[in-house]
Formats: C-alpha cells, sequence, structure tokens
C-alpha cells in the first residue's frame, strides 16, 4: 500500500508537472488576451527536444554533462520522499526536511557547476546569480518547515502532514501563516517564477535560471526542463501538504483512497499553479538588487514563526 | 468562547500584530506604510477585544474599541493627509538598507525573546506569552524611528511604540484603568496634530521634510 502510494507518487510528478506548466502558461496567455499553445505543450517541446542528437560544447567536461542526469534524479527522489500522495511512504525513514532540503539544493548546485563548467560569461552569472537567490533560499525552506516540527515534536514531513490531518484547526496559528508566506515566497524565488526571475525570458540583464541552461541543447535540455517543471510541482505540492493537507492517504488507509487522494493532490496542485500564473500577470519583475530584500523578508518571516511557536507555545 | 479558541484568536491577533509591524520595514511607499499602521491597529484592536471578550469585561471591549477607532482610524486619516499634502511618496534612504534591516528584525525578535523570559515565567498564562510579541514590535519601532529620514515615517516608528507599549499594559494587566488610557491617547493625538503642523512648517520653510538635510540654521 505504502509503496503503491510512492509509485503513484513519483508517476503524477513526472508526467503531470509538464503539464502543469502547460496550465500555467494557458493561463498566463489566456489573461493577457492570447490563444495559448494549450496544456500540452510542454510535452511536445520535450519530446521535440528528445529527438535531437545530443551535442555538448567543446571544452567541458563531466561536470556538464553530469548536472542534468543529478537535477533530475534529485528531483525524482524529492518527488518519491515528500508525502504528496501517502504519509505510509517506505521512503518515510529519509522524509526528513534536512534530507528533502538538501536534495533540492544539491539539484541546484549541480546545474550551478555546469553552468560555470562552460566556462561562458552567461554561464558564470547565472550561476552566481543563482547562489545569491540559493544562499537565502535554502535556510528559509530549513527554518519554516523547522517551525511547523516543533509542534510535532519530529522532523519528518511525514509526522508533520499526518499531525495536520488529525488536527486540521492547528493550522490557523501564527506560526503556521507566517511559515506559510515565507514557504510561498520562496517556492516562487526557488522555482524561478516572477517577482524574482522570468521563466519566459531571454534577456541576459533578468534572467537567472536560463542563463545556466543557454548551452544545453537536445535531451540534456529536455531533461532540465523536466527536472525544473518537477520541482516547481514537487514545491507547489509540499505546500499544499503542509498547510492543506486534505485527502491525502494516512497509514490506515485502504487502497481505495489512493486514486482519490492522487486526483485531490492534481486539483490541489492545480489551483496553486493558476493563482500563481493569475498572480504573475500582474506583477512585474523585480530588480535583482530588490531579490535579497524579498528573501531576507522571507527568512525574517520563517524565524519568526519558529520563534512564535516558542513564545505562544 | 471555549478556553482553545480563546488562544488561538489571541495569538492570531498577536501574529497579525507582530506581522504589520515588521512589514513596515519592507516597504516603502510611504502610504503602504501608513497603510499597514492602520492594519496593527486593527490588530491591536481586535487583541483586547477578545482580552475583553474572554473576561467578560464590557470596559476592556469598549476601550479596545475605543483604541481601534483612534489607531486604525484617526491617526492613519491624519498621516494620509498629511501625505497628500507632503506630495512625496517614497521613503528615500533608509540609514540602515532594507535587507539588512529586516535582518535586524530578527535578532531584534531574538532579544526580545530572550529579555520577556522573567516577565512571562512570573504568570504564564496565554497572555502573558504574547508579551515578546509586543516587545518585538516595541524593539522594531525604535529601530524604525532612528534609522528612517522622512519625518512621516519616524512619526510612525514612534507611533508603532506606542501601539506596542499599549499592547504589553493590556496583555500583561488584565485591562488598564480608562482613565490612564484616555490620557495616553489624548497624548498620542496631541503629538501627531504637533508633528503634523511641524512637517507643513518644514516643508513651508525647507521644501521637504527628510531630517538629514536639516544641518544649516536658517532665519
Amino acid at each position: 500500500m505504502g509503496v503503491i502510494g510512492a509509485v503513484l507518487q513519483v508517476i503524477a510528478v513526472a508526467v503531470g508537472s509538464p503539464l502543469l506548466l502547460g496550465l500555467m502558461r494557458q493561463v498566463r496567455a489566456r489573461l493577457e488576451g492570447r490563444a495559448g499553445a494549450g496544456v500540452l505543450q510542454p510535452w511536445r517541446d520535450l519530446r521535440k527536444l528528445m529527438r535531437k542528437e545530443a551535442i555538448t560544447p567543446r571544452g567541458t567536461g563531466w561536470v556538464f554533462r553530469a548536472a542534468p542526469l543529478l537535477l533530475a534524479g534529485t528531483a525524482l527522489v524529492v518527488a518519491a520522499v515528500v508525502p504528496l500522495v501517502t504519509t505510509a511512504s517506505p521512503l518515510d525513514g529519509v522524509a526528513d526536511l534536512f534530507a528533502v532540503t538538501a536534495l533540492l539544493a544539491l539539484g541546484s548546485v549541480a546545474l550551478a557547476l555546469g553552468a560555470l563548467d562552460t566556462g561562458t560569461a552567461f554561464g558564470g552569472m547565472g550561476a552566481s546569480r543563482e547562489m545569491t537567490v540559493l544562499a537565502l533560499v535554502e535556510p528559509t525552506i530549513l527554518v519554516s518547515t523547522f517551525a511547523l516540527s516543533i509542534r510535532v515534536g519530529s522532523t519528518s514531513l511525514g509526522s508533520i502532514v499526518t499531525a495536520t490531518v488529525e488536527d486540521p484547526l492547528s493550522v490557523i496559528s501564527p506560526v503556521s501563516v507566517l511559515a506559510a508566506a515565507a514557504l510561498a515566497i520562496v517556492t516562487i524565488a526557488e522555482t524561478g517564477r516572477i517577482p524574482v526571475d522570468n521563466p519566459s525570458t531571454h534577456l541576459e540583464l533578468t534572467m537567472i535560471h536560463e542563463a545556466m541552461v543557454l548551452e544545453y541543447a537536445g535531451p540534456d535540455l529536455a531533461l532540465i526542463e523536466w527536472a525544473s517543471a518537477m520541482r516547481l510541482s514537487v514545491l507547489l505540492g509540499l505546500l499544499s501538504s503542509l498547510f492543506f493537507p486534505l485527502g491525502i492517504a494516512g497509514a490506515g488507509a485502504g487502497v481505495l483512497a489512493l486514486p482519490l487522494s492522487v486526483i485531490t493532490l492534481v486539483l490541489k496542485v492545480g489551483l496553486l499553479g493558476v493563482l500563481l500564473s493569475a498572480g504573475e500577470v500582474f506583477m512585474a519583475k523585480l530588480r535583482l538588487f530588490r531579490v535579497p530584500e524579498l528573501l531576507a523578508g522571507s527568512f525574517l518571516l520563517a524565524l519568526l514563526a519558529v520563534g512564535a511557536s516558542f513564545f505562544l507555545a | 468562547m471555549t478556553d482553545a479558541m480563546y488562544v488561538q484568536l489571541l495569538d492570531l491577533a498577536c501574529g497579525a500584530f507582530l506581522l504589520t509591524g515588521v512589514l513596515v520595514l519592507w516597504r516603502r511607499e510611504l502610504s503602504a506604510i501608513v497603510w499597514l499602521f492602520a492594519l496593527e491597529g486593527v490588530a491591536l484592536t481586535a487583541l483586547i477585544v477578545v482580552l475583553g471578550v474572554w473576561q467578560a469585561d464590557l470596559e476592556l471591549i469598549l476601550v479596545g474599541l475605543g483604541v481601534g477607532a483612534l489607531r486604525a482610524g484617526l491617526l492613519p486619516y491624519l498621516m494620509r493627509r498629511a501625505l497628500v499634502a507632503s506630495g512625496a511618496g517614497r521613503e528615500t534612504q533608509p540609514l540602515v538598507n532594507v535587507a539588512t534591516s529586516l535582518l535586524v528584525a530578527a535578532v531584534l525578535a531574538m532579544l526580545a525573546y530572550a529579555v520577556s523570559q522573567p516577565l512571562v515565567r512570573l504568570s504564564p498564562t496565554p497572555a502573558t506569552q504574547a508579551v515578546p510579541i509586543a516587545l518585538t514590535v516595541l524593539l522594531i519601532g525604535f529601530f524604525v524611528l532612528v534609522t528612517r529620514r522622512r519625518a512621516l515615517s519616524q512619526l510612525v516608528g514612534f507611533l508603532l511604540m506606542d501601539n506596542a507599549i499599549t499592547a504589553t499594559a493590556f496583555l500583561t494587566t488584565s485591562g488598564v484603568p480608562l482613565v490612564v488610557e484616555l490620557g495616553i491617547s489624548l497624548d498620542l493625538l496631541l503629538a501627531v496634530l504637533v508633528l503634523q503642523v511641524l512637517t507643513t512648517r518644514m516643508r513651508a520653510a525647507f521644501g521637504g521634510t527628510d531630517l538629514d538635510e536639516l544641518r544649516e540654521l536658517h532665519d
């Protein structure tokens, strides 16, 4: 039962995340008055890229080639570990928030190293910007989830979600509100959405993520795009599981609970994605100098959440 | 009102109080700062009213509503009028940049928690346990007061401090006497009115309210 849940979870994330991206682009297009390319377009792009010849720039080494694999691998492991469909996953022992954050950071660092390996100006610039963002993002994820784990007395994501399922009203507390705000800002920053980064730009002054993947082509690029989409859906899923854990199959639930929980997961993540992209239409990208301000703000919120969980305990 | 619900509502009000206080550090537009101050007044009102309902004390509820009318209604209104008259929309350059001041606020929160521990230990009720939050807002208000340049945002810092003092008073004692609260509120109103006149005069004399530029003596 737990194994089936974990497998379902990975499949849902792997298949669904490009669709989520397509949905978000479609919503954005419609709100801007364009027709949009359709929800399936990211999958079509991936298929097109997969058919191309794998080429690497001259002078790059194994770091460049390993980066997409590492990024996709960590994203898949995180998708299997985080409680999205079931809390009774056999990997629950490693569903520790430190492990999950470290895995996410490992993927980002691998991509930044790959970008540095090309030796181009853009790659270095993108890597340095990514590290600037990462330095404030990772502690914020850690601290904000830590604030939630104090109430439960365990840093396992599974037990945090289980405790929230048992007592849904405990979400309405300043600790959760502050942590939710911090985690939402960080999710936007980590996945490179507006207002931190513009995912659809190719303008060198503004891009962070795009600058790092400029040198990739063919299947490697497809892997990176797919992994980025998976990270987005995993983080949105984590946000929804931590603060709105409705429909997640617990340890005692039967096999029948699993399809239902997949459906609720898709609905929740889809709704969050629609909200996010609808918000993006009305926002402009922040200047790069203002990004640390935003992230320092979210770090402060996370720290206050931890503080509040001690103050008001 | 049940016991658990009282604690939850009180905590929520305190959380909103803290959040609006912190966000004042984050925003640069003066109009947004005034809005946040008004929201904080609402949170303070909610806090006092929750305490009043819990203690079934009509006078406390009325005091809370009066405090709300003053801090969420009248003072923001006066400040917004001063803002419209001055036309300057932005806190141009705080002495400490925004990212650093946010991190300083984190340190101040820790300091407030450490300092208020003995106070909480005297009588650990849900209300006194929220005292660190009020002290955090007090320190943040002081920080705003000393690091901002515009007269209006310094005024907001001063009023944040006063909000926090009121919150501390209501959280530690079970209600301040009406006369005392009335006196404080009138003092506050007077201070804002005087400062409003002062900023108008300053602008007439110097053309701006950036206090750092007031180095020379004028006739």
